[in-house]
């Protein structure tokens, strides 16, 4: 018995010394962002919480996302600040995680910020936004899509401190299916993953605006995400014979989707949301099965509009000549949107933010020039890009 | 353990501690002393702890690889919402029906599986865990793949404190007690206890059902706490989680889950200020601790198991 508890004890002092070790990183992190708090009096620096999914399922968003909004943050401490004050970006990592989102925003409204930008996906930001709505704080999502997220699908009053600065489900679905008729397709089959909310939006408005203008739903199939093998319902839909398919999911299963598409020999043309934007979308599905690929994004980087290019070149620039995508865009645009909104407020406070925000009108971000409507949507231009040969070139941009 | 049951003084001690603790925390929170932060961090580490508890009765205890309890607490916590918030219940109950609700699944799943050994039925439990996320995807009345938001803050200190307390003390009486002693023989030697009378299956459904209970009330605890529950939030990861606490903490101690649960949600906690490295420094943190504590942070039951008997016995004499 004696001896068993020594055993614990010593365990026990292991643990403790353990744990003593690495609090006494955290307690260093802690002081030196302590003292540049003390050092800077309140006027002197804005603090904005950057809260995105660096590591787990969606880390690719998070990271681009956090390139761009790091980039802008750089431009405009470069240029004098905003009213005069340096911008502080705090920087978490919510691992894709929705209580761990909700946490870091408490952890973020500690640490006194005025603003979080951030996370990028929808189930994460309405995670996020009771916490920060009860400390009045704003928070400005680069690229949650999904409908409910300004709005309370309860009540249906907006929520008055969240924004975001991208178009929403319904309105990608709407493009597509606009781009599909407008391409004189009448029929056309749908193939989304049930797993997802943003899926299913963008196929029910698909499928709606599709109908309106004349055109008939041949077939409408599932996924789940995780799937990796979609030939049985890939042959299911070519037997149905329809002129386009609409496949509105995220790259992971949209890329061997398109392969094994293609190799199932469909060869018609198939479209699909911001969600298959990502490099691993071309190296999994290779070149020649994308031709004829269409999908709906926020912005091209392709787009010789002068605001594009200059944020391709200084972000090529800083991240080893990597090209941006509409992450990175959406988050250069979160950050630009605020500062633009501290400016006109001409204070820091977050109810002036947010206040600002709300009246947000004519903003020129690179992903287009937006006006706050009354739900906290950007009313903002979408673009149809097709992939030729590997290549995103951007076909048509449709404007609200 | 037993040292204290036989001794009075040292039981009105342990109850002394915890109400100590008890009415400290809930002091800080009542004075606003606690930030959100902390608040929610703590309300993470009651779940991390009755969940590792609960899940080293099944791994740890009986000695069956469980990969499913994530499933559990997916059911514990769409049972519990929809009482509170379809059916205007009492927290109580609908904390009590998360529970039945899991219970029964593990039973479901228990009867099945059970019969299965070692890889077979992990495999089993991680199908079952996978199906419930799958079904739950497909139910659009509790939100389908988006979910149900909105749910009521219910889930607060004394409940959590509650909740853990309850854990502990009934997985602990039910290892100490004749049925622990079988579950622990299982563990040891399913062929040999069952030539000594043991009805294996029936205590392995047993454990697994207590393991599964608990699961569901972290889950009813969880979902009433974040606002938001949805499918993706009880995927493999979240069993796997808890399965490293139960390895780092050593299998079959209650102790070492409750140690090792407090130290893995610290250390994340901690690694938060480090967003680039956080991961990596995970992992290795992890992984240093297995490489000098194979049998885990307290696993004086684990792997060394003859050793420790053996000291035991020394100690006896």
């Amino acid at each position: 018995m004696k001896k068993s508890f020594k055993r614990k004890a010593i365990s026990l002092l292991t643990t403790a010394l353990l744990l003593g070790s690495l609090a006494g990183c955290g307690n260093g992190e802690t002081s030196t962002e302590d003292g540049g708090t003390n050092t800077a009096t309140s006027g002197e620096t804005i603090k904005i919480g950057l809260n995105m999914e660096l590591s787990g399922d969606t880390a690719s968003y998070g990271s681009n996302a956090r390139d761009g909004a790091m980039l802008a943050i750089n431009e405009l401490n470069a240029a004098g600040g905003v009213l005069g004050m340096q911008i502080e970006p705090i920087e978490r990592d919510n691992k894709s995680d929705a209580a761990e989102a909700a946490t870091l925003s408490a952890a973020l409204i500690g640490e006194e910020i005025a603003v979080q930008v951030g996370p990028l996906t929808s189930g994460c930001v309405n995670a996020s936004i009771p916490v920060l709505s009860e400390a009045g704080i704003p928070i400005v999502a680069p690229a949650a899509t999904a409908a409910n997220i300004t709005v309370d699908p309860d009540t249906n009053e907006v929520r008055p401190y969240v924004f975001r600065v991208c178009f929403i489900d319904p309105f990608q679905g709407t493009l597509m299916a606009q781009f599909a008729l407008d391409s004189g397709y009448t029929t056309a089959a749908i193939y989304k993953d049930t797993s997802s909310d943003y899926s299913q939006g963008l196929a029910e408005s698909f499928k709606t605006t599709f109908e309106a203008g004349g055109g008939t739903i041949v077939a409408e199939e599932g996924f789940t995400s995780g799937d990796r093998d979609f030939r049985a319902t890939l042959n299911k839909i070519k037997g149905t014979n329809p002129e386009f398919l609409y496949v509105p999911g995220y790259y992971q299963e949209v890329a061997p989707l398109i392969k094994q598409a293609r190799e199932a020999g469909i060869t018609i043309p198939m479209g699909g949301g911001d969600g298959w934007d990502s490099p691993d979308t071309l190296s999994v599905a290779g070149a020649d099965a994308l031709n004829n690929c269409f999908f709906t994004n926020h912005y091209s980087s392709e787009d010789a509009d002068e605001k594009v290019v200059a944020f391709v070149t200084a972000y090529k620039a800083a991240y080893n000549d990597k090209t941006p995508d509409a992450f990175a865009a959406l988050g250069y645009d979160a950050i630009m949107a605020v500062a633009s909104a501290i400016e006109s407020a001409g204070s820091a406070d977050p109810q002036a933010i947010t206040d600002a925000l709300a009246s947000l009108t004519d903003f020129e971000g690179v992903t287009g020039t937006m006006t706050m409507d009354e739900q906290h949507n950007p009313i903002k231009a979408g673009v149809i890009i097709e992939y030729v040969d590997g290549a995103q070139v951007m076909n048509t941009r449709i404007e609200p | 353990m037993e040292l204290l049951k036989r001794n009075p003084a040292a039981l009105f001690l342990k109850i002394l501690i915890l109400a100590g603790i008890f009415s400290a925390i809930q002091y800080m929170i009542s004075f606003k002393i606690l930030s959100t932060y902390y608040q929610m961090t703590l309300t993470t580490l009651c779940l991390n702890i009755i969940l590792a508890v609960s899940l080293n009765l099944i791994n740890g205890f009986t000695g069956q690889l469980s990969l499913g309890h994530a499933g559990f607490m997916s059911i514990g916590a769409y049972v519990s919402v929809v009482f509170t918030q379809n059916l205007d219940a009492p927290f109580l109950l609908a904390l009590f029906m998360a529970c039945l609700g899991a219970a029964l699944a593990g039973l479901v799943i228990g009867i099945p599986t059970l019969r299965l050994r070692g890889d077979y039925l992990a495999i089993a439990t991680l199908g079952f865990g996978e199906i419930i996320r799958i079904i739950l995807y497909n139910i659009e009345a509790v939100g389908g793949a988006a979910g149900i938001t909105g749910i009521p803050k219910l889930t607060t200190w004394p409940w959590l404190f509650g909740s853990v307390v309850l854990t502990i003390l009934v997985i602990n009486n039910l290892t100490n007690s004749s049925y622990g002693r079988a579950i622990v023989s299982i563990r040891e030697d399913e062929v040999a206890s069952e030539l000594m009378g043991i009805n294996i299956v029936n205590y392995k459904i047993l454990a697994f059902i207590v393991g599964a209970m608990f699961a569901g009330l972290a889950g009813g605890l969880y979902a009433h706490f974040f606002y938001i529950i949805k499918p993706n939030t009880f995927g493999f990861m979240k069993s796997f989680d808890v399965l490293v606490m139960v390895v780092l903490g050593g299998l079959g101690s209650t102790s070492g889950a409750v140690i090792a649960a407090i130290f893995v949600t610290i250390l994340s906690t901690v690694l938060q200020s480090f967003p680039e490295l956080r991961m990596v420094l995970y992992a290795m943190v992890l992984i240093i601790v297995m490489i000098f504590r194979p049998q885990g942070l307290m696993g004086n039951k684990e792997l060394s198991f003859k050793i420790l008997r053996r000291k035991r016995g020394e100690a006896k004499k």
